[in-house]
């Protein structure tokens, strides 16, 4: 199947750190990557870089085959099709639960109001938050501000949805609640790529992992391959540590 | 003692309708004048938060740096010289060219010069917004305008309230300045009172006894709306807060 995003040469250094050099990396439809590796090996910059949160220094990004990084592309409407889903949640704190997930339908896609209001109820009721409409962001506890962050994303109907660390702001008791969401939609066919600690839903739910180290991708290949047999020292150093856990 | 009072009594009775006309024209000047200055501080404090991105060309990266400039020189002038000097300077000014009243010169100063003070705070709340929801918002695909006047300017708002209400407080007293151009406000026909009849003492006791009133009552009620727009919108049941388990 033809890839949705394509990944060249990708750079992207801060200051003197090179924190991504030369990526190589494409999504195909349907496909559940979870990227791992250990804190700073460029693994958040790289999905940042996929919606154009932090711009690439060099590379291309191709979208069904367009270099999004070339002439003047528009980046709003490219956004709307890449959701993403934010360790911190960032929910809009001057808007409840329903408005969260409507006013990018109503203002960006230009739904009508009853329509952006269906399909909020939709996407709340999947993530068992329908009871919190009128709730606002600071009444949640953070598993359900992630999962009211996940409505929000769906909302926009996107090709691919990222998620950034999405539970590692949440207490342990919320945890479980967040993968179970995330499960379910990589059960649907929802195109996905997880920044993630946890090994476990990386093992049992992704098609694909990507191990990355030092701003490269390091190894990557099915769960399988990863965690049974893998085959760069760094990674076996890696997941050592999770195992021992 | 007694007799201070009874003549404190005494001019009030008699004069009573200047300074009641007096203390209209100064909650006039000071009201317009800080809404004016306010929606001067939103757009100001606005524009002066828009960063220059990598993105940018190098024209609109020239034209932030202008705008970036020029508002600084707004800001600094206005908030660096007294306004009564401000007040004298820009009424003679422009007289000429406006062929104004004192009224409507200090509805302007006052609104220039609280519109300085307004962006610098606008800017303070703009910077309290948790730049994540900014991220937010354009990854679901807004424009940063977008993302200005639906995400960020309302919690801007509604965080430097205090600090934007206490500005109208301000301008109650300070207004009083404005007798340097003549304006008819509470102190300025005060001491048209006072002068007339030799009392300043007895006249000022009035006066600041007027001031106080209006800035008590003021700084009360802002506090009601304070407390009001702390509230949730709606009244929501602590019960659901306990997490549900989503339902798949």
């Amino acid at each position: 199947m033809e890839n949705i995003i394509e990944i060249r040469g990708l750079k992207k250094h801060f200051g003197q750190l090179e924190v991504l050099n030369d990526i190589r990396f494409s999504v195909a439809p349907g496909e559940v990557i979870c990227l791992i590796g250990a804190s700073g090996s460029g693994k958040s910059t790289l999905l940042r870089c996929v919606n154009l949160l932090e711009t690439p220094d060099a590379g291309e990004i191709l979208v069904h085959g367009q270099n999004i990084l070339q002439g003047r592309m528009d980046v709003n409407r490219y956004r709307t099709k890449v959701g993403m889903v934010f360790q911190s949640f960032n929910l809009f704190g001057n808007m409840d639960v329903l408005r969260n997930c409507m006013v990018g339908q109503t203002h960006v896609l230009k739904r009508s109001k009853e329509e952006a209001r269906q399909k909020a109820l939709f996407f709340l009721e999947k993530v068992g938050m329908r009871d919190f409409l009128g709730a606002s962001p600071a009444q949640l506890s953070g598993g359900q501000k992630q999962r009211v962050a996940i409505a929000r994303a769906l909302c926009m109907d996107p090709e691919v949805l990222l998620f950034d660390e999405p539970t590692s702001a949440l207490d342990p008791e919320m945890v479980g609640g967040v993968l179970e969401v995330m499960k379910g939609l990589a059960r649907e066919g929802l195109t996905m790529i997880v920044v993630t600690h946890e090994m476990g839903f990386a093992r049992d739910v992704s098609t694909r992992v990507v191990f990355m180290d030092k701003g490269v991708i390091a190894e990557e290949g099915t769960p399988q391959d990863i965690f049974q047999n893998p085959q760069n020292p760094r990674t076996r150093e890696f997941l050592s540590r999770y195992i021992q856990a | 003692m007694a007799e201070f009072f009874t003549k404190v009594l005494d001019i009030a009775q008699r004069y009573w309708p200047l300074f009641w006309a007096g203390a209209k024209v100064t909650l006039l000047i000071s009201l317009t004048g800080t809404v004016i200055g306010l929606v001067i501080g939103l757009l100001v404090g606005s524009v002066r938060a828009v960063k220059v991105e990598p993105r940018d060309s190098l024209g609109v990266r020239i034209g932030k740096h202008l705008v970036h400039a020029l508002t600084s020189i707004y800001i600094e002038v206005f908030r660096g010289t007294p306004m009564i000097v401000q007040s004298v300077f820009l009424y003679y000014l422009l007289k000429p060219v406006f062929k104004w009243n004192p009224v409507t010169a200090g509805i302007f100063i006052v609104s220039v010069n609280t519109g300085a003070y307004m962006a610098e705070i606008i800017r303070a709340g703009i910077q309290s917004v948790d730049p994540g929801q900014t991220e937010a918002a354009r990854s679901i695909g807004m424009t940063s305008m977008q993302t200005m006047l639906l995400v960020v300017l309302p919690q801007a708002v509604k965080n430097s309230f205090p600090a934007i209400g206490n500005e109208f407080v301000v301008n109650i007293k300070d207004t009083s300045v404005l007798s340097a151009i003549s304006v008819t406000d509470l102190y300025f026909q005060s001491i048209g009172v006072a002068g007339s009849i030799f009392a300043y003492t007895q006249t000022m006791a009035i006066t600041a006894s007027i001031y106080l009133v209006l800035t008590f009552t003021t700084t009360r009620i802002l506090g009601l709306i304070e407390k009001q727009m702390g509230r949730p919108k709606s009244s929501f049941p602590a019960s659901q807060t306990v997490p549900g388990n989503p339902t798949f």
